[in-house]
């Protein structure tokens, strides 16, 4: 098990597109979480992720080609059915948000599954690789693919500039900017169909079960660090580009190690430091004020407490 | 003989499953059930490396740990002031995440691919059989899945009015004295104990099907508990029994077939149940306009 | 360490239903509480008043062990609160639980039981009597076998306090059961508070309106994050005392202090 330098994995042209694409999409799907994590709808990417399986299978099974962009129209599509699915559930019945999305999640996963062994065992040709899907694997992306995603990316991560105020305040106060009039049921529906975009790029590299994290995990480690939405966004791009370059090296360097569940390490690393040295809200930063304001209280209480003993002495 | 050795084991995962689902599906738990039925993967991978085999105690008591550990982090990031869900969402990927490394770097070594993780294999059950003495005692997935199904049924039977009280009125529970943390980890504990028995047949991702949709199916169609329970039991069979015929039929994955006849069934409830079902609402409400 | 030691020396002596000491509780920085200490006494019906965010339900989940304080000690007819729990019993506001949950009205009562029940005993033919009759007290048993989704929110209130009766407690606590009721569950309730007083037991409510303190609690206890005042109502419901609690947010209040029918209320 030889651990390949970054420089010399750097070397291959290939590998070279691959790193770019997989740091690009860490970038871009840091930056869509926050707002995901702002709006508390985090488990929305990982639902999202997995209703996007079946898509993927059935788009395969009508083409009988892989390809990113066919696969990106047919996760799109059951991304919406999911989303609109778990709105209608919760809606119309007295079952929560999270049981609708858990029963729309399992529930196309499960199709997804049975539909993934139609494809294995019926004759679709090429189908060699459509289970990587599950667990990513970037090594096996092709030089078109990772064009794609690389598109993809830059694409998202424009939009999230140009729309930063809008996605700002919908994420923040809806109903205020229903008032100062903003499309808001447009720019909600614009923000899922990011995610359902970020999401289906990431499953090629990082996996359907896993990509949530790249969603989810940058854009609360970004949290701990700041109070202002701009500078968590930067943060939470950073993270998730840093996780996605280290992912894409190590999982390169050993064999047989997808990127998927490398990549999710490296962002949990982040998270770890982030939880512990945040100031004001890490960890340590809180047992330390908790401390302050205990010594505080005991202070404060100390004389009036003498007082009261004299009192009783006193009677 | 082995359609009845894969029908039994399936409606005694349901069975399983069915129980718990109900008090997740009621605690608003339902995402901790998906969150525990991933991140149970590396103490799965663990103590197969360590024992060699997949049905050891030691991969239950693995997964009892993996799945408090879950339990205990998703609570702690929340009360630091994490989001429920994300909090979800980091500690489960990250634990899945170690198993799947610890898969991929000891492939050889282990006949655990992730196919087998992801699908099950109910179609194999009954080639890994218990003998006693040289005597066939059956399949040990039975052996291991019914032993749960006791348990599951004893801790759930005994502490029923707790278990009742925590998922209703959590406040008044602490205030009478009973331990809701306890009961908290101690219905986590059974979630992973029932994951880690099914995910040798169903998969431990499709065990979250089998744990959510027929316990909420349950919910639409009753308003009693107890009633909910025997109910979600039986969707969950009758789920399994579909879905296995249909895998026949279709020559695909059994686990699927489950999770896709229980979300058939969930939507013909979400339709047509007589109290809740939206088509019913629907005509009655045409009746009272006429 | 001293402290506790004055405190419990002190209190050993009262057998008061419910009394606290220097109790406080922080969330974060802020304190919610500080230092608050006060001793109810037997057969009271005791009203917590004050603004938003003082603190009033903090105050009874401390009470409760339900949040962790800072400090402070709490004593039920003189032990601590833990060795009591039987003697407590509980109304928490209504939106604190799911309506959805599948059961029905009695057996939302028949839960009052369980503290009776200990660890493994379902409750019996019995425990299944004494919630009946504790529907029948509210005014809902005709409504035992509904399910609680389908009553209206007064119903459900009513269900909670049946709730409380069943748990046959000395010491009521009950977090706002006024909030967004009906008229006629106003009602009822006020008759059974009075019920309650009449069998000598001590009842302390969470409450908002201002116009009706006067007629309803023999004591009212202000409180803003600090107790500002507790006494008999009569004394202690002044509008300088509610001026200082709620800190001249209370414009309205000088009118309605000044109304006739309010003025010359219950003290007079």
């Amino acid at each position: 098990m030889t651990m390949q330098t970054i420089w010399s994995m750097l070397a291959d042209p290939n590998m070279q597109w691959i790193f770019i694409g997989c740091t690009l999409l860490g970038l871009s799907s840091g930056v869509i979480g926050c707002f995901s994590y702002l709006r508390k709808q985090s488990l929305m990417g990982d639902t999202l992720a997995h209703a996007a399986l079946p898509g993927i299978c059935i788009a395969f099974m009508l083409t009988g080609v892989k390809s990113i962009g066919l696969f990106l129209i047919g996760a799109g599509v059951a991304g919406v059915v999911a989303t609109f699915g778990i709105g209608y559930i919760t809606r119309h019945s007295k079952l929560k948000q999270d049981a609708a999305m858990g029963i729309v999640l399992s529930g196309f996963f499960g199709l997804g599954i049975v539909l993934l062994t139609l494809i294995q065992h019926g004759d679709y040709g090429n189908q060699s690789g459509l289970d990587k899907f599950l667990f990513g694997q970037a090594a096996s992306m092709i030089a078109s693919d990772v064009i794609t995603m690389t598109i993809v990316c830059a694409l998202l991560i424009t939009v999230c500039t140009l729309l930063f105020k809008q996605f700002k305040i919908i994420s923040f106060d809806p109903g205020f900017a229903r008032g100062i009039g903003y499309p808001v049921a447009f720019l909600e529906q614009l923000l899922m169909l990011l995610v359902v975009v970020a999401v289906v790029a990431g499953i090629q590299a990082v996996g359907v079960v896993l990509v949530a994290a790249l969603l989810i995990t940058p854009a609360v480690s970004a949290r701990y660090w700041t109070d202002r939405l701009g500078l968590m966004v930067v943060l939470s791009g950073l993270f998730g580009a840093a996780s996605g370059a280290v992912g894409t090296w190590i999982s390169a360097s050993v064999s047989n190690l997808p990127t998927g569940p490398v990549t999710v390490l490296a962002a949990t690393l982040l998270f770890g430091i982030s939880i512990l040295f945040g100031p004001q809200r890490g960890l340590i930063a809180k047992r330390l004020m908790r401390q302050r304001v205990k010594e505080r209280f005991i202070r404060e209480n100390e004389p009036r407490i003498h007082e009261q003993v004299k009192k009783e002495a006193a009677l | 003989m082995s359609d009845f050795w894969i029908l039994l084991t399936g409606a005694l995962v349901a069975s399983c499953c069915g129980v718990l689902g109900v008090f997740l599906v009621l605690r608003k738990m339902a995402m901790i059930g998906d969150a525990i039925s991933h991140s149970v993967m590396p103490g799965i991978v663990v103590a197969f490396l360590l024992s060699g085999s997949r049905d050891s105690l030691l991969m239950m008591f693995a997964a009892l740990i993996c799945g408090l550990l879950t339990t205990f982090l998703i609570q702690m990031f929340q009360q630091s002031g994490i989001q429920a869900d994300a909090s979800i969402g980091v500690v489960f990927t990250a634990l899945f995440a170690i198993g799947v490394v610890l898969v991929s770097l000891y492939a050889r070594q282990v006949h655990l691919d992730q196919d087998a993780i992801l699908y099950g294999e109910i179609a194999y059950v009954h080639w890994n059989i218990w003998e006693v003495g040289g005597i066939n005692m059956g399949p040990k997935a039975v052996w291991l899945l019914g032993f749960t199904l006791l348990v599951i049924l004893t801790v759930i039977g005994l502490f029923y009015k707790q278990f009742k009280l925590c998922a209703f009125d959590p406040a008044l529970a602490a205030a009478i004295g009973i331990p809701v943390a306890v009961f908290h980890y101690l219905l986590m504990g059974l979630v992973s104990m029932a994951t880690v028995s099914s995910f040798e047949s169903v998969g431990a991702i499709l065990v979250v099907g089998l744990l959510i949709i027929p316990a909420s199916t349950a919910y639409l169609l009753t308003d009693q508990l107890g009633v909910m329970i025997g109910l979600s039991i039986a969707v969950g069979i009758a789920s399994t029994f579909l879905g296995y015929g249909a895998a026949v039929l279709l020559d695909a994955s059994i686990a699927g077939c489950m999770v896709c006849a229980a979300s058939l069934l969930f939507v013909a409830a979400f339709l047509f149940s007589p109290s809740h079902g939206i088509v019913i609402k629907k005509l009655r409400l045409r009746q009272l306009a006429r | 360490m001293s402290l506790t030691h004055t405190v419990s020396s002190r209190n050993a002596k009262t057998t008061a239903p419910l009394a606290i000491n220097g109790l406080s509780v922080a969330y974060q920085k802020k304190p919610v509480l500080r230092n608050v200490s006060f001793e109810v006494k037997e057969g009271e019906l005791v009203g917590v008043i004050g603004p938003n965010g003082a603190g009033k339900s903090t105050l009874m989940k401390a009470a409760l062990g339900l949040i962790p304080s800072l400090g402070g000690e709490v004593l039920v007819y003189g032990k601590p609160y833990k060795q009591q729990r039987q003697m407590i019993g509980y109304v928490p506001q209504r939106e604190s639980v799911d309506w959805d949950f599948p059961t029905n009205a009695l057996d939302v009562v028949l839960m009052g039981r369980y503290g009776h029940l200990g660890w493994f005993r379902r409750p019996g033919a019995k425990d299944k009597a004494i919630a009946l009759e504790c529907l029948n007290k509210v005014g809902m048993a005709d409504y035992a076998g509904r399910q609680i989704s389908q009553l209206s929110g007064g119903q459900q209130q009513r269900v909670f306090l049946a709730r409380a009766l069943a748990q046959d407690a000395k010491l009521y606590f009950m977090d706002e059961p006024f909030a967004g009721v009906d008229a006629a569950t106003e009602k009822a309730i006020i008759t059974l508070l009075q019920e309650l007083k009449k069998q000598g037991k001590t009842v302390i409510v969470v409450h908002h309106d201002l116009a009706t303190v006067q007629d309803y609690f023999d004591s009212v206890l202000l409180l803003n994050v600090e107790l500002q005042a507790y006494g008999p109502t009569a004394e202690t419901f002044t509008q300088e005392q509610l001026q200082r609690t709620y800190g001249g947010r209370l414009a309205f209040l000088d009118r309605s202090l000044q109304h006739p029918s309010f003025s010359g209320g219950k003290g007079e």
